[in-house]
């Protein structure tokens, strides 16, 4: 078995409405020095794949599903 | 053919919402509109439940937040009909049969390729995305939309281009984007190819920003068609503003509350359509 995680970040230059508003909402709790609030989506998945072909297969289900090209990248790290 | 033999398939899956307003609105003009399930399509229902795409003549596909609006908005949906349905609908697309999605069924057409599919029906990955909504919220009022199409989208042949209509949005995630280093060609290709059909507007019928785009999208497209102008999706929902009195100003304008709204002429316009090609 192998445990991948597959990160999908936005890619560069997209705005991030969650990750601002966040940061708005922990410095109205008083937390200082937040230079920026990045959100991003992590899934994490078993596979019972071997293991020279996992990275393939998840790069696949990110192009496929998980991630959306336009707007966002993904990264995947087999553990 | 006649307005009363038209079928329209109304697709859900667990999480759609407002198919009961868009059965309403097919039905208040006579057509013959049926909501189905993506399972009756893929044949996983019993024998007498399961449907073919091809017996109808309208795909709506409605808004809501399909399976949760797990992953994003409309991808699950999308994915699930991109493994047992794309064939059916590439031909259903094809045959040039209207595909109408509004809210998240927008965000399915997006995510399916269907739109705004420049170069093929579907395209293998998508083109663009509606994403967050600038504002960070769920944007949900009535909003100003001008109809920019110059008379290819087969869903607004009746309304005159320039003209405004209120239609409501309710939507976290309108926010049209293309990839950033396509985005000025993108934009040029949907103006080419009369693609854009909706702007938001403010009530003067000036493009401006927020509040009046609720949600940033790019060049204030609220709905855009495909090159056929035969697949439209557009985030605001014309079947809640099927009659006057769903209209916030409608006890202040006069007039019959059960007249004709402004979603109205979406509806129309598409059976209209299909009686004279059909």
């Amino acid at each position: 078995m192998v445990t991948a995680e597959i990160r999908i970040e936005l890619k560069h230059g997209v705005a991030d409405p969650e990750g601002e508003n966040t940061k708005k909402a922990l410095e109205l709790l008083g937390f200082k020095g937040i230079r920026s609030v990045r959100t991003v989506k992590v899934f994490e998945m078993d596979l019972d794949v071997p293991a020279s072909e996992a990275a393939a297969v998840c790069e696949e289900m990110s192009r496929k599903l998980l991630a959306n090209p336009v707007i966002q990248t993904f990264r995947v790290q087999l553990k | 053919m006649k307005v009363e033999e038209i079928k329209v398939c109304i697709l859900r899956i667990e999480g759609t919402n407002c198919e009961q307003e868009a059965y309403d609105a097919f039905k208040v003009l006579g057509a013959d509109p049926e909501k189905v399930h993506l399972k009756q399509l893929i044949g996983r229902a019993p024998r007498e439940l399961r449907r073919d795409l091809d017996e109808y003549q309208v795909l709506m596909l409605p808004g809501g937040f399909s399976a949760g609006d797990y992953v994003r908005a409309g991808a699950i949906f999308a994915a699930r009909m991109k493994s047992h349905l794309a064939a059916d609908l590439e031909n259903f697309i094809a045959s040039g049969r209207p595909v109408l999605g509004i809210c998240n069924g927008f965000q399915i057409l997006v995510e399916l390729g269907v739109l705004p599919s420049f170069d093929e029906i579907m395209s293998e990955a998508p083109q663009a995305a509606l994403y967050t909504n600038v504002s960070g919220r769920f944007e949900c009022r009535p909003s100003y939309l001008k109809h920019e199409n110059h008379g290819k989208c087969v869903f607004t042949s009746l309304l005159p281009r320039g003209e405004i209509v209120t239609i409501p949005v309710a939507h976290a995630e309108g926010n049209l984007r293309f990839p950033s280093e396509s985005e000025r060609e993108f934009l040029m290709r949907l103006e080419e190819n009369d693609q854009v059909v909706f702007r938001y507007v403010d009530p003067n019928g000036d493009y401006a920003g927020y509040p009046w785009c609720p949600s940033g999208a790019i060049g204030n497209i609220a709905g855009i068609c495909n090159p056929e102008g035969n697949v439209l999706g557009m985030m605001p929902h014309p079947e809640r503003a099927m009659f006057r009195y769903q209209h916030p100003d409608w006890t202040r304008t006069g007039g019959k509350p059960d007249a004709p709204g402004d979603g109205h002429i979406i509806f129309r316009s598409v059976l209209d359509h299909v009686s004279k090609r059909f």
